[in-house]
């Protein structure tokens, strides 16, 4: 309570400058540690972006620590301007008004220099996003399925098993889970692979959003879209579904978990017995012909 | 700019009709425009209680106020609809606009007083459908925004969300009547000599306002009419498995929405634009340029939609694309702050309450407007699509920008409007619980955005608790500054001081403070003539 109160009256104050300096320090605080182990999750009172757990997340981070930077100095540049008009051009200062009304070169300059800011943003925000689009050498590939209110994974390339992953309810939490964002089957993946994710839609949109892996995807029903992620410290990284989709949106968290190349290839080989004994059936998502479109697709675009 | 050559009036000839055929079958612009200002204000009343309860939700983990998260989505989604079409639009456009569109430009009224009559009443029809919506079935609760499938017959069943969908078409129909009413308005009734060039550029954003409405409002009713009759009558528009297709809805749904924002803040411009020049005792700094940079808004405004939809899964390229005409817009945008600064440069500046609100809205949109380019970035809006820095973002721009200016619109003119001066202290207290407590509600959300916490969550993980708990305690002073803004409005009905015609001095210049306040219920006499 004793950090609220400081923080409040920060705000009380209305001197969003404080706010963002705080920010600012968050921000760099943010910066991952090259711990073994990491919890890709969102922290009490944090105000950066989560830590990174990967090559993407890092590109992201780094880029909106630029953009962070820019947009700070524009704002506190409009403030100090504003404070300064109030105070200097007050009735009681400056009883007789000037007339100017027009200032051509003023003009020019205020049109040109956010054109060359805005072009500074944008060269690596161009670099970003085709780095983040797909992945260029894939290891592997999932499938994610989002359902209400749970999602559905498939190992294409570990003989298509697939699995459902629900959350843990409250009564059912062991130590350490964290409620709304443990599963009872998490996403597990190979340390440094890149992972090509195609997101399939099943019955209302979902959105497949990981914010420590630098990942985001809708799942739309009907359609087969493509990304990619990569873990580059083992870890669980938290997410949660990330658009509207029914009663239960709030309570559909994801759970990945980053291995070691050996301890995935055991899991895989228990897994691969453990869901199929589950369902005898062929893999759901082995029958969508979308999937294989796309894969032959991503790779003709290569 | 521009003086009345005959503004004296003779209060013997202002005639005025009986109660029902002034108020319900009105056809006095002033009339109308209060009548919208009254509607705003009970919509306000609504849309504001919802935020009140999902901000008391959203205090502590948990489920408190709310059954289950789709009572809570209906909500949510009633309050985004509200907010927009019934607080802000009929506020800016149907409120100040109808007021002081025909007087600035010296016309003795609307083009077509008849429609205007009709634009109003079919706002109180489309509002009880949406309050309606609310206590029906399970509610519409897929957003503001109703994406298929989610808003289709199969995942809401119940006639909640057709009644919804009918009251966006009226509250439309509204809309592109109110809209073809002021370009006509605005086109073909200012007074000689107000060549397009020297009309006041609160009408300027009213004209590109109304063409925005008129040609994005008319896509929003095909989407949603495709929407009803893939729910009622076995189509498959938006239905893949009939070969339809759910992101053709959201390209349609934000064709309109991006438009939409620039409707709900452009007016606003206008009004900032009047209240700084007056305040400041200056002529607005490089006019033409502050009408072109609405213009280029709203132009560009048009070819922006599909940054609402980076997670979508459009092309690489087509996201390259979207994103850098996003940007752009920042620079007209950039253009219109750096020239209400340069009007204030040099000025002989009255902190009254209008400009109040005028300086805080300048920067609370270039908060809002930084964010803004924040989230252009398609790379940096693949962690912060759909979170809470989202929600910060629009509600710098929304709540805290066209609000404000609102707020100093409603200062700025109250006098004019009922011939009565608000309280200066109770304004300038108004102000600031106003600005702490928005500010504290929506800046924490940029915290717990970056930190990934989705919009749109009746309940999150624990770690979420401390920003939103923060952001509920600001909630609470906003809601208390709105009540005391009830207040100042009931002080002013009773007991404001009766002011003459012009109480600002030299700085107002524009023609609504040439005639008395409050001005005769018919303006003008004779046509002014502008020198």
């Amino acid at each position: 309570m004793k950090v609220f109160m400081a923080k409040r009256r920060a705000f009380g104050l209305g001197r969003l400058v404080a706010g963002l300096a705080v920010l600012a320090v968050g921000l760099v605080l943010s910066v991952p540690t090259l711990a073994d182990s990491m919890i890709g999750a969102p922290a009490a009172w944090g105000m950066g972006l989560q830590p990174s757990g990967g090559i993407i997340k890092e590109r992201i981070s780094s880029f909106n620590t630029m953009v962070f930077a820019i947009i700070t100095v524009i704002t506190i540049f409009v403030l100090i301007l504003l404070a300064y008009c109030v105070w200097r051009f007050s009735a009681a200062r400056n009883p007789v008004p000037s007339t100017t009304s027009h200032h051509t070169g003023l003009e020019i300059a205020w049109t040109v220099i956010p054109v060359l800011i805005l072009i500074v943003i944008a060269i690596p925000s161009f670099r970003l996003l085709y780095f983040q689009d797909r992945a260029v050498d894939a290891d592997m590939t999932i499938t994610v399925q989002g359902r209400q209110w749970y999602w559905n994974y498939t190992y294409v390339d570990q003989g298509n098993f697939n699995f459902d992953s629900y959350p843990i309810q409250e009564a059912d939490l062991k130590p350490g889970q964290i409620f709304k964002l443990d599963v009872d089957n998490q996403l597990v993946i190979p340390v440094g692979a890149n992972i090509r994710v195609l997101t399939t839609g099943h019955d209302v949109i979902h959105s497949f959003f990981v914010p420590a892996l630098g990942i985001q995807k809708y799942t739309i029903p009907g359609r087969t879209l493509e990304t990619w992620m990569r873990a580059d410290r083992p870890g669980i990284f938290y997410g949660q579904c990330n658009q509207i989709c029914g009663t239960n949106h709030w309570f559909m968290p994801i759970a990945v978990r980053a291995v070691p190349r050996a301890e995935f290839d055991t899991w895989v080989a228990d897994a691969q017995k453990r869901f199929a004994q589950a369902d005898g059936s062929a893999p759901v998502i082995a029958a969508a012909p979308a999937s294989q479109d796309s894969l032959q697709i991503a790779e003709a675009r290569r | 700019m521009a003086t009345a050559s005959h503004a004296h009036h003779d209060d013997h000839h202002d005639h005025k009709p009986g109660f029902v055929s002034r108020w319900f079958f009105s056809t006095n612009h002033k009339d109308i425009g209060t009548l919208y200002i009254i509607f705003s204000l009970v919509a306000a009343v609504v849309g504001i209680g919802i935020s009140l309860l999902m901000r008391l939700e959203l205090m502590y983990p948990g489920m408190q106020i709310f059954s289950d998260g789709q009572m809570w989505n209906a909500y949510i989604s009633a309050h985004g609809l509200i907010m927009v079409f019934f607080v802000v639009m009929p506020a800016l456009i149907g409120g100040f606009g109808n007021w002081f569109v025909p007087i600035m430009i010296g016309a003795p009224d609307m083009a077509f007083p008849r429609m205007n009559n009709i634009s109003f009443w079919l706002l109180v029809p489309a509002f009880m459908l949406l309050a309606a919506s609310l206590f029906v079935g399970e509610g519409p609760g897929a957003g503001w925004t109703i994406y298929p499938p989610l808003s289709d017959s199969t995942f809401h069943s119940s006639p909640a969300m057709d009644l919804a969908l009918f009251s966006l078409h009226l509250a439309g129909a509204s809309s592109i009547m109110g809209a073809a009413n002021f370009i006509t308005t605005i086109f073909n009734m200012r007074a000689p000599g107000m060549t397009l060039h020297k009309m006041p550029l609160f009408v300027w954003s009213m004209l590109v306002t109304a063409f925005l409405l008129l040609l994005a409002v008319p896509v929003l009713a095909g989407a949603i009419t495709m929407l009803i009759t893939d729910r009622n009558f076995g189509t498959s528009f938006f239905r893949p498995e009939g070969g339809g297709d759910p992101v053709l809805f959201q390209h349609l749904f934000w064709f309109f929405g991006h438009p939409e924002v620039y409707i709900m803040i452009l007016p606003g411009f206008g009004i900032i634009s009047h209240v700084i020049s007056t305040f400041s005792r200056k002529p607005v700094f490089g006019y033409l340029g502050m009408a072109y940079a609405m213009v280029a808004i709203g132009f560009v405004g048009f070819i922006v939609w599909a940054h609402h939809m980076y997670t979508s899964g459009m092309d690489v390229d087509t996201r390259a694309y979207f994103m850098a005409a996003t940007m752009v817009i920042a620079v007209p945008t950039g253009v219109k702050i750096f020239s209400w600064i340069a009007t204030m440069w040099g000025g002989s500046i009255k902190m009254d309450t209008p400009m109040l609100f005028a300086v805080g809205f300048i920067f609370l949109f270039t908060v809002g407007g930084v964010t803004g380019v924040v989230l252009a970035n398609a790379g940096i809006d693949q962690i912060l699509h759909n979170t809470y820095y989202v929600v910060a973002h629009f509600h710098y721009v929304l709540s805290l920008g066209a609000v404000f200016s609102i707020y100093a619109g409603f200062y700025y003119w109250i006098g004019k409007m009922c011939g009565r001066q608000y309280p200066e202290t109770l304004g300038k207290i108004h102000f600031w619980m106003t600005f702490i407590g928005v500010n504290l509600t929506f800046f924490p959300m940029h915290f717990s955005g970056n930190q990934g916490m989705p919009r749109r969550y009746p309940d999150y993980p624990d770690a979420f608790w401390g920003w939103n708990f923060v952001a509920s305690i600001g909630s609470f002073i906003s809601v208390a500054s709105f009540i005391f803004f009830f207040y100042i409005v009931w002080v002013t009905m009773r007991s404001g001081t009766k002011i003459a015609a012009n109480p600002w001095g030299e700085g107002a210049t524009t023609l609504e403070w040439q005639v008395a306040s409050p001005p005769p219920f018919h303006t003008f006499e004779e046509i002014p003539r502008l020198r």
